[in-house]
């Protein structure tokens, strides 16, 4: 009996009024001529128009939010650049981390393995603050010139904790990615007479890239949305990043609604973006790799 | 065609007294073996009796555990792999190219990348030079026009051919097959050993091949070499030894390839 209405829900008009079936269902077999696309454009557009009411129900400051946007918006390249230098920073000590962590020498395992186990297992948010509050008190002990290089402005402390906090977790990506590279590269590098450094460089780590990069672009993302935390350390009026700006503006007007939701959505445009790009570098390392040409399936030539 | 054997010429790999284990498992029993310059010599014998680890030990990708290895006049201190033993590994590596069963090409290299890869990188040959030379052994092993492909994209007995081409692009003094065609489904093994036999009697190249090809071995080598347990059972020109083995092992073991 279903089977029956559902064929003819997909060759005729859908059989309308009927009281058997649920509400999910009529509406399926109602909705059946619908391209799927433009019934999921209809269900982004209905969760915009509630939310859209719902903050109109809030009395949502449209007019004071478009004289303060660009406030928080000049926070962007200050977010986008912490988060480059501090992904830089992670990717160089999840490099290091990972060869440690597969090298056969004992102290390059013990440092890494201390490193992997202390910034994973311990808060983002306490690391900022031990680099940026405890370790000037170590930098004083020590005296001389460390009480000056180990007392960090906080931009540069946020940019090293996240970079090591980060550069812990991408230790293990970096690993395994360049252990996905099988022992025969290796092995053919060896046998031409490839010193290590050449090895790695020319033919294990750009294999190992493509391995690598779509769980890098995903803690890149994560990273983009944790560079927030910087905030608590304070940073001064014309470093700050996004989040800073709208909590300081939000407060100020008493318009946290306006002014966090602005931030979110710059946040989120950012790392819309950023995976659009994510996207296309990982077909461009797919080359060499995938045997179409121009999306042309090919046979195995022989 | 006839071989003629060149046992003249000086002598390129010099095997002594060569012993490997791994752990409990004794490989490879004491080899003694020279190959002289130009000369073809095919190793062959049951899996499993040392024939590959024989040349991984010649190219040190395993290290001997007793016995020396000289290639062209460079013997590498066995032991601790100090930096001055790396060296001459490296030296050694140099002079010695190695052909891999599993091909083993560089998948994000152009074929033409894969030849030139070691030249440029390892002899710090400039591009210029390199790649004239690339495309001059891509020509000889029949792959011209393949220059530009991708591995992914050769069929197997190209990307054997094409990594041939990168051995014969280091200008070496020998090359190592271990089992080249094994890997290939049937009908892409001729163009492979037609490959290898014109390296032997247009080049001349020295090369040590380990296969189970016995028609190779007939019409290319110059000398066969029957492993048994770790140890050579059985050596000598290559038409003899074929024809009339001497150990019953070997009549056992080519009774059953040929």
């Amino acid at each position: 009996m279903r089977t029956e209405e559902a064929g003819a829900g997909r060759t005729a008009r859908p059989p309308t009024g009927r009281r058997s079936g649920g509400l999910r269902e009529r509406l399926e077999l109602g909705t059946a001529r619908i391209p799927f696309r433009v019934k999921l454009g209809l269900v982004w557009i209905g969760i915009f128009v509630v939310l859209g009411i719902l903050f109109a129900l809030a009395r949502f400051d449209t007019p004071w939010l478009r004289q303060h946007y660009w406030f928080i918006f000049r926070g962007l390249p200050w977010t986008v650049a912490i988060s480059v230098m501090a992904i830089a920073l992670a990717s160089i000590l999840a490099l290091l981390g990972a060869l440690g962590r597969i090298s056969k020498n004992s102290i390059a395992v013990g440092l890494t393995g201390f490193y992997t186990s202390f910034f994973r297992g311990t808060p983002l948010i306490v690391q900022m603050f031990l680099i940026y509050l405890a370790l000037p008190q170590v930098g004083i002990a020590l005296g001389g010139p460390w009480a000056r290089t180990l007392t960090l402005d906080p931009l540069r402390a946020g940019v090293i904790a996240l970079g090591l906090n980060y550069g812990a977790y991408m230790t293990e990506i970096f690993r395994a990615g360049i252990q996905s590279v099988g022992h025969g590269q290796s092995e053919a590098a060896e046998s031409l007479g490839m010193t290590y450094r050449q090895k790695m460089r020319r033919i294990v780590l750009p294999q190992a890239v493509r391995v690598i990069i779509p769980p890098t672009g995903n803690e890149f993302i994560a990273m983009m949305k944790d560079s927030a935390l910087v905030s608590f350390l304070g940073t001064v009026v014309a470093q700050m990043e996004i989040f800073r700006r709208a909590q300081l503006l939000g407060r100020r007007d008493f318009r946290p609604l306006e002014a966090l939701l602005a931030a979110a959505v710059m946040y989120w445009v950012l790392t819309t973006v950023f995976q659009y790009f994510q996207g296309r570098l990982e077909r461009r390392l797919s080359r060499g790799y995938v045997r179409e040409v121009a999306g042309k399936p090919e046979v195995p030539p022989h | 065609m006839d071989a003629q054997p060149q046992l003249d010429g000086p002598v390129v790999v010099k095997v002594e007294g060569l012993h490997k284990s791994f752990g409990q498992l004794e490989v490879l029993r004491g080899i003694d073996m020279e190959v002289r310059n130009g000369e073809v010599v095919v190793i062959f014998g049951r899996s499993g009796s040392g024939k590959s680890t024989l040349l991984r030990c010649i190219n040190f990708l395993e290290e001997p555990t007793s016995g020396s290895i000289e290639v062209d006049g460079i013997r590498p201190a066995g032991g601790h792999r100090t930096r001055a033993v790396r060296e001459q590994i490296r030296q050694l590596r140099m002079r010695c190219a190695m052909v891999f069963q599993e091909f083993n090409l560089f998948p994000h290299m152009t074929a033409l990348g894969n030849v030139i890869e070691g030249p440029v990188t390892v002899k710090g040959m400039p591009r210029e030079t390199a790649i004239p030379l690339g495309e001059h052994v891509l020509e000889m092993v029949g792959l011209a026009d393949k220059r530009d492909e991708y591995p992914i994209r050769l069929s197997g007995g190209q990307k054997q051919r094409v990594a041939i081409a990168r051995a014969l692009a280091m200008e070496p003094k020998v090359i190592l097959f271990d089992e080249p065609t094994s890997a290939l489904d049937p009908e892409l093994i001729g163009e492979v050993l037609a490959v290898m036999r014109s390296l032997a009697t247009e080049l001349h190249m020295t090369m040590i091949v380990v296969t189970h090809e016995m028609g190779f071995a007939r019409e290319v080598a110059h000398r066969v070499a029957f492993f048994h347990e770790g140890r050579i059972l059985e050596e000598g020109p290559a038409r003899e030894i074929l024809a009339a083995p001497a150990s019953p092992e070997t009549k056992r073991f080519l009774d059953a390839v040929l």
